[in-house]
Parts: structure tokens; sequence; C-alpha cells
């Protein structure tokens, strides 16, 4: 790719470490989401025992 | 049809359907994402002008089209909600902001990535690249002013005000190369009935939006089933799901 080797591959490579980060912020997200409201029902059933 | 679409709008039916898909989503996605990249960087030809340079047409303009993709369903999605006062269409928006914000960033660095060595500037202040900054400041606002609110309902209220009227912005990043003198180059995909790019550039280009936009639609999924979590939490049908990991018949 001659000169613009870098160009490319610094836009290739930013676009696809950037696409990757927001897909693992969000699925990391869910699963915080999910074992929150896992350990807020399991305080809730306790409660009323 | 009104029956399917009603249907749809259930938070529950949504988030059965939305787990379903989102694992082929994700991998046809990444199947295009990886033929759409062999194809741009290996098999299509260097452009007679730019050289290896025009390569990055193949990250720069799949983030450019979705993040105006992904502003109109912002938009429309804070609209059905204002008006119908729907929850998943507050979902919907909510969820699309963040992953529209970082499509934006990536079409305005990856433009500056390609500007520096055809313009001899990472910067200008151009109305295409301006407008599009304007965008990104759009999403940032949504965002903000979510996090800033604490109430849902406020929340969900003031944040769709500002994403339908912001979406005056996106005809004119759209038409601003026309309107206006612009470095920028004019629309090459808006005229497909008369392409101004070879059919050897063009088919990578087309697979890498299509990946572009199964990776959004799978994102999208996994992040509207984050907020009707957090929206439902006090409804029968998550606690049916988070004990016996299904939603119960009643409610789909």
């Amino acid at each position: 790719m001659g000169g613009y080797a870098r160009y490319v591959w610094s836009a290739f490579g930013l676009s696809f470490f950037v696409l990757a980060a927001i897909l693992w912020l969000t699925r990391r997200n869910f699963a915080q989401t999910q074992k929150t409201l896992m350990r807020r029902m399991r305080s809730m059933e306790g409660t009323q025992k | 049809m009104w029956d399917w679409f009603y249907k749809l709008a259930s938070p529950p039916h949504f988030y059965r359907i939305a787990s379903a898909l989102e694992p082929w989503l994700l991998w046809t996605a990444i199947v295009l994402l990886g033929a759409g990249a062999y194809g741009g960087l290996v098999l299509a030809p260097p452009d007679y002008l730019q050289g290896e340079g025009f390569r990055i047409i193949y990250v720069h303009v799949p983030s450019a089209f979705l993040s105006m993709f992904c502003y109109v369903l912002m938009a429309v999605a804070s609209a059905i909600g204002l008006i119908w006062r729907m929850k998943l269409a507050y979902s919907v928006a909510a969820a699309t902001a963040p992953v529209g914000a970082a499509f934006t960033f990536l079409a305005l660095v990856t433009g500056a990535i390609w500007g520096q060595p055809m313009w001899g500037s990472w910067w200008e202040w151009d109305p295409r690249l301006t407008s599009e900054l304007i965008l990104l400041f759009l999403f940032l606002g949504y965002i903000f002013l979510r996090q800033a609110l604490q109430e849902t309902r406020q929340a969900d209220r003031a944040s769709g005000i500002l994403a339908v009227v912001g979406v005056v912005n996106v005809p004119i990043i759209h038409y601003s190369v026309e309107w206006w003198t612009s470095i920028h180059q004019g629309p090459s995909l808006a005229k497909l009935d008369t392409p101004s790019i070879s059919g050897d550039m063009l088919w990578p280009l087309l697979v890498m939006i299509a990946g572009y936009q199964l990776l959004f639609l799978a994102i999208l999924a996994t992040g509207v089933r984050t907020q009707l979590l957090e929206r439902e939490k006090n409804s029968r049908w998550v606690n049916d799901l988070l004990t016996t990991g299904v939603i119960g018949e009643a409610a789909r």
C-alpha cells in the first residue's frame, strides 16, 4: 500500500477496535443489570421470609 | 398487521424476539465485516487518483451512513414515545444513542485520517464535516441529558424533544455537499442507478455497510433488553425471567 499503509491500517484498526469496544460494553452492561436485578430479587425474597 | 405491531410493542414479546435474533445478527455481521474488509483491502483495485488511500472509504462510509441512520431511528423512536408514550420506543431511542455517537466519532476520525494524505489537513471547517460534528454533539447532548435527569419519565421526554428537534441536522449533513461549496466529495452511493464508483470497488462497500447495519442491530438488541429490564424491573415477566430463565406464557 506504499505511503498510504499507515493511514489505511489506522482507519481499519481504530474502526474495528471501537466497534468491538461498544459491543463489549453493551453486553457487559446487560450482564451487570441482570446480576443487579437478581441480587435485588433475592434480597426482597429474604425480607419477605 | 396492526396486531403484529401492537404485539411487537409489548416489552416481554420484544425481549424474547431480540434475545432469539441477537446471536444470528452478530454472527452474520462478523462474517460480512470479514468478507467486506477482505474485499476492500485485498480484492478491490487501487483508485486511479487516490491510489491505495481510497480504501479508507470501506470504514468511513459505513460509519457515516450508520451515524445518520442511528439519529433518524432515535428521533423516530422518540417521536413515537412522545406521542404514544411507549416504553419500548423510549428504550430503542436510549439504546441507539451511544452506538450512534460511536459511529459518528468513527466517521469523523476516519474522515480525518483520509483527509490528511488527500487534502493535506486533518480537519477543515467544511459544511459536511461541521454538520457531522454537530451530530456528535447532538448524540452527546442526548446522552448527558438522560444522565442528568434522575426521573425516567422526565429524562424520556426531555431527551425525546432534543432528538426530534435535532433531526433537522440530518438532511443538512446529506445535502451539504450540494447546497454549499465543499471540499468533501459529492454523493456516490445515493445515485446507485448511475454509479460513480466501479463495481469492483462497490461490492465490498455494500457488504461493509450491511455488516455495520447488522452489527448495530445486534448491539441494539442487547441495549434495548438492558433498558427493558431496568424499566420493567417490578413487573411479573422480569421476575419470571430472572427466576426461571424464561418469560411466562401470560406475558407473551
